[in-house]
């Protein structure tokens, strides 16, 4: 990218704040402090998923069964302790479940080379059915008892703050960490950008792609004990609605490219700003769903548009598997 | 001594006397055979009966299919179900296939009005009886069991209003999904009370497609910028947990009335009601409604009445669940001790 150009993060973000300032001039009760943490609030769990995303998508994959792992585990450790097993317990087998899961997807897509959408695709699907046919009773798994305490990450405060924010903010700092600072992070850049050119040099591939993806499971699940704790049970169909694009749109219109290697944490949360600011306003303004969705996609539309305008795609610039 | 001897012999005798007495009727009288009883096993006997509910897997078609199978099973009917998993189109290729399988009934769960509503048609022109449940389509068929939209609308509104007087009169509404007639039939029902009181504004009406986070998501927004709000009116009990939760984190439980519906599990709703988080939830008590179901496929069967020459509705007595019955052992069901009697 040469400089003085506007990278299309850059372009979101400027949505974002034009719309912040729209909003916040035209909407009494927009730009309180209170709504602002609503706000968040209510994107949280989306934004914890699309660090889950990143991970993934910047080491040049996609993990469609993201919201298997936010549905599955979780709904398993609230089903165990309905049935008398204890919270502990129950906890260590959907961490288990969840590991044990993404070291199957990342096995399948680093060593058996099967393309990452189509693993993905299909492991979710069957994680999503053990979880219907084996392990729950009902789609929606109810809070028990056994759970007290544990409402509190979803729907606690800690300094005022409501407890998905917090949470959201320390997944944002934990992979950032792990993205820029450590070596493991340079490697999922390296493979990202070149697979080949990485091997090359000497990165271990494989295991790397593995990890990717058992780290996407357990932010998956972590972002399902939030949603779980926060609305107070698991209603473990979710698997089945179109969740998993959003959190598609939040990495992308973030600006992190789905060729891979490029983007970080800040692209996530300038695209959930994004998405949260636009949510929050139109539900203030109590706009039809389908005027909402309307405006989601000129939204989205003229983010794509203008960044193809911006940064236009030649040979130079293209890279392999573009998408 | 003389009344004892007398005692001795005259015991036996009076013993032997009342046993004539009692055995000489039964003996005169033989067994009388009942004269419908026999049709109607043989009527039942063998058949299936072939239900296809939107999903299975949640409380409301889970009773149902297990209500239909304690009722039916006893006489040696068979209960088939054919899950299409939230997929209309599966739905519609589910309930083709039964036309050709020829079950003597089928039960059907709409997804939407329109989808089965020729698929139903057909089916009664070949004979096969028709029950809708809870979902109606446009093609009324031998028989619809299932909660009156439209009055759950208006019962859980006048609620609001009623909890409302007196107070800011701000009320938010919590749709389900566009999709689906439930959401729209209960909603007529709340215009239809907001109509009568000019009084109450609506500060929010959304749809939340059936989803619990959205409903929470929209309820906090709501409630930042109305926190005066005297009540909300939900359409599902599985997904007002969502608002509920937001109600509850706002600190404004018992202070924002929440009516909302569903089908009276025992955790789904009358521990939410015990909790506090639901003031109202209008229960279109599933076991129930099973039983309904049967009670139209055994009257039909056993009728022989030709399939569609007979139309009618049984429309649920709804139970209203509040803090006064949520306790009461009566008042909900279990999926668990449903699916065991």
């Amino acid at each position: 990218m040469k400089r003085g150009r506007i990278s299309q993060q850059g372009i979101v973000f400027v949505i974002f704040a034009a719309l912040f300032a729209a909003f916040a001039f035209l909407l009494p009760g927009f730009a309180s402090t209170q709504n602002m943490l609503t706000l968040l609030q209510n994107v949280a769990v989306l934004g914890i998923l699309g660090l889950g995303m990143a991970i993934v998508v910047i080491g040049r994959g996609v993990d469609l069964s993201l919201i298997a792992t936010l549905a599955v585990p979780p709904g398993l450790v609230l089903q165990m302790v309905q049935d008398g097993h204890s919270f502990s317990g129950s906890l260590a087998a959907a961490l288990l479940l969840t590991v044990a899961f993404g070291l199957i997807n990342g096995w399948l897509i680093a060593y058996a080379e099967v393309p990452a959408l189509f693993t993905t695709l299909a492991t979710g699907l069957f994680l999503a059915g053990v979880g219907q046919a084996l392990l729950f009773n009902l789609d929606v798994v109810q809070w028990s008892d056994g759970m007290a305490g544990f409402e509190r990450l979803g729907q606690g405060t800690a300094f005022g703050v409501p407890m998905p924010i917090i949470v959201f903010a320390l997944a944002c700092v934990g992979v950032a960490i792990l993205l820029r600072q450590t070596r493991i992070g340079a490697y999922i850049y390296a493979i990202g950008d070149n697979p080949y050119g990485a091997r090359a040099t000497g990165v271990p591939t494989r295991p790397i792609v593995v990890l990717q993806y058992v780290l996407a499971a357990l932010i998956g699940c972590l972002a399902g004990l939030v949603m779980a704790s926060s609305v107070n049970s698991m209603p473990t169909r979710i698997f089945n609605s179109t969740w998993i694009y959003d959190v598609i749109l939040v990495v992308v219109l973030g600006g992190i490219g789905l060729s891979g290697g490029r983007g970080g944490v800040v692209n996530v949360v300038i695209g959930t700003l994004l998405i949260g600011t636009m949510l929050n306003g139109m539900t203030i303004m109590d706009m039809s769903y389908s005027a909402q969705n309307l405006v989601k996609g000129v939204v989205l539309l003229a983010a794509v548009i203008a960044d193809s305008f911006l940064n236009p795609r030649n040979e130079e610039t293209a890279q392999q598997g573009d998408i | 001594m003389s009344s004892g001897f007398v005692m001795r012999i005259a015991a036996p005798l009076v013993g032997a006397g009342l046993l004539a007495f009692v055995a000489a009727p039964a003996l005169a009288q033989k067994g009388l055979d009942e004269p419908f009883q026999a049709q109607f096993k043989e009527a039942l006997a063998g058949k299936t009966v072939a239900y296809v509910p939107v999903s299975m897997n949640f409380d409301l078609t889970e009773g149902w299919f297990a209500g239909l199978k304690k009722e039916l099973e006893p006489y040696g009917m068979k209960v088939i179900v054919r899950d299409p998993n939230w997929s209309t189109s599966a739905g519609a290729q589910a309930v083709t296939t039964l036309l050709s399988e020829k079950p003597v009934a089928m039960v059907i769960h709409n997804p939407d009005v329109q989808t089965y509503a020729k698929l139903l048609q057909r089916a009664e022109n070949e004979g096969i009886y028709v029950i809708q449940i809870n979902m109606g389509s446009v093609y009324r068929s031998s028989g619809f069991v299932g909660a009156n939209w439209i009055e759950i609308g208006e019962r859980d509104a006048d609620a609001v209003v009623k909890a409302c007087a007196g107070k800011s009169n701000k009320i938010a509404i919590v749709q389900g999904a566009l999709s689906a007639a439930a959401s729209a039939y209960t909603l007529k029902g709340v215009e239809n009370v907001l109509a009568k009181h000019p009084e109450i504004k609506v500060v929010s009406s959304q749809a939340a497609d059936w989803d619990a986070a959205k409903a929470k998501a929209v309820t906090q927004t709501v409630l930042k910028q109305n926190p005066d709000l005297c009540g909300i009116v939900g359409f599902w009990d599985g997904m007002d947990i969502g608002t509920a939760a937001a109600v509850k984190e706002a600190g404004l439980t018992g202070k924002v009335f929440v009516a909302t519906s569903g089908g009276g599990e025992r955790k789904g709703a009358c521990e939410l009601v015990k909790s506090g988080a639901f003031d109202l939830d209008l229960s279109y008590d599933v076991p129930t409604q099973a039983a309904d179901m049967a009670a139209l496929i055994k009257w039909l069967v056993s009728s022989g009445a030709k399939a569609g020459s007979v139309k009618g509705s049984v429309y649920t007595t709804l139970v209203p669940i509040t803090k006064e019955n949520a306790s009461a052992e009566m008042t909900c069901w279990n999926l668990g001790e449903l699916k065991k009697n």
